[in-house]
């Protein structure tokens, strides 16, 4: 396969970057995206030009590490991480843009590379449970009713890629709040602190610059994982419950 | 915004319900109109009923327009580089237009309420007053421009309330679930469907003289 990429270049932080146009020749379809562009980061380094920098690192779709804006959707065209996209989905001849997650709270770092770390801020805000490390309880001494390990188990399938804020018009990560919210409410050990939580995330969330919701959707459809849009509705939940409650 | 806009679905579900009188007779079109007035008397002054909704409309319209401005300065806040290319690839029609189609709403309520309430213009030239409610409306709407108005208005209306009446929902938090969230999706359309055939059955009814 032959490609024409859009990339786009940026030296630093603080750099004015710009959309540099490469293509690239023999591409196999059974390549991963990422697994492309380091055959041009290949061609870049022998050219004595500067490498593509762009974030990856288990490369089976499971860290939320890799993450780039792919003609205009986030992890491109599959329901997928774009570790995990492969360049059967494109065709020959085709032009792709490639930009980072677009975020002011996900600054970035160097061409594709965004700084995801307010994520990480969040979650240390709430996103946890306070248990006492050692030996593991008996698994059957906290009973959890089907549905709700279910439901559990889909929010915690979150991996924290920010693909949902990169789709959202508005540069909402309530995909992201509401998936924790979920994963850790819908759990007995989520319970003390449940509704401390949903406030201090959500605080954390406005006071990072991330956007409001309006229900658009973007972010399920983007995300890798297919985390639904009933998690938001939970996030919404607690939160009323929350404030109710005086929080 | 979700509070206000549930509010508002329950007034233009009320409001249209008034406007089908118009399909009874003029009597009970104009004795509706009145009684709107009168409700409550002698417990509350004329018009006092009427007054105490206008003002919490008035409030809930500040509230909502408020919190709209506010998310769209947010969002423009949050992203100050856009991208080159975004595909929009799950909003629908009606959720990617709430914003603007929101702005056209706002700008057909002033020619609204200039039109049948504040100044009660007579755009059809007929010499209909406010004295007559139904003659006003009725003259208004032979008038085919202005029907054609309403028509886009109430399209407009249409996709606004199908998703605000779903989003309104997800914002309370009331769909946690695959079930309720789909359902939740059918109320607003449902509810959207109801209002906007109910308000633009009388408008079309004159327009093609069914009612004169």
């Amino acid at each position: 396969m032959n490609l024409t990429l859009k990339i786009w270049r940026q030296a630093g932080p603080d750099a004015k970057g710009e959309l540099v146009t490469y293509q690239v020749q023999d591409i196999s379809p059974d390549m991963s995206f990422l697994e492309m562009l380091d055959v041009l980061n290949e061609r870049l380094n022998d050219e004595g030009r500067e490498p593509i920098a762009f974030d990856s690192d288990c490369r089976e779709g499971i860290c939320g590490m890799c993450g780039l804006m792919i003609s205009g959707e986030a992890h491109g065209p599959e329901k997928a991480t774009t570790c995990q996209l492969h360049m059967r989905t494109f065709t020959d001849g085709d032009v792709i843009t490639v930009e980072p997650w677009r975020a002011d709270p996900f600054p970035v770092v160097r061409d594709l590379v965004v700084d995801r770390g307010a994520f990480d801020r969040i979650i240390q805000a709430g996103g946890f449970i306070s248990v006492n490390t050692g030996a593991a309880p008996e698994a059957h001494s906290s009973l959890v009713p089907m549905e709700h390990a279910m439901r559990a188990f889909q929010a915690a399938e979150c991996i924290g890629c920010g693909a949902c804020v990169a789709a959202c018009p508005n540069a909402s990560a309530m995909l992201f709040l509401g998936a924790k919210v979920t994963h850790l409410g819908e759990l007995p050990q989520g319970q003390p602190e449940r509704w401390g939580r949903v406030v201090a995330m959500l605080n954390q969330h406005d006071l990072e610059g991330f956007g409001g919701c309006q229900n658009l959707g973007e972010c399920s459809y983007a995300c890798p994982k297919g985390i639904p849009q009933d998690v938001i509705s939970t996030l919404n939940h607690d939160l009323r419950k929350a404030m109710a409650k005086g929080r | 915004m979700a509070g206000t806009g549930l509010l508002f679905a329950l007034f233009v579900l009320a409001h249209m319900y008034g406007n089908l009188k118009l399909l009874v007779s003029e009597q009970a079109y104009n004795t509706y109109a009145e009684h709107l007035r009168t409700f409550g008397v002698p417990m509350l002054p004329n018009s006092g009923l009427l007054w105490i909704l206008r003002a919490v409309l008035i409030v809930a319209l500040i509230v909502h327009v408020y919190a709209a401005v506010t998310l769209w300065a947010r969002a423009s806040g949050a992203r100050s580089v856009r991208y080159a290319v975004k595909k929009a690839v799950a909003q629908s029609a009606s959720s990617k237009t709430m914003r603007w189609g929101g702005v056209f709403i706002l700008v057909f309520l002033v020619w609204h309420l200039l039109e049948f309430t504040i100044v009660k213009i007579d755009v059809s030239g007929k010499g209909a007053t406010g004295n007559n409610p139904y003659r006003l409306v009725v003259d208004s709407f032979q008038t085919p421009w202005l029907t054609l108005i309403y028509v886009l208005a109430m399209l407009a209306l249409y996709m606004h309330l199908a998703h605000g009446v779903f989003s309104a929902q997800q914002t309370l938090g009331w769909t946690s679930s695959a079930r309720t969230y789909r359902q939740a999706q059918i109320i607003g359309h449902v509810v959207a469907g109801i209002v906007v055939l109910g308000f633009l059955i009388p408008p079309l009814a004159i327009l093609v003289g069914l009612v004169k």
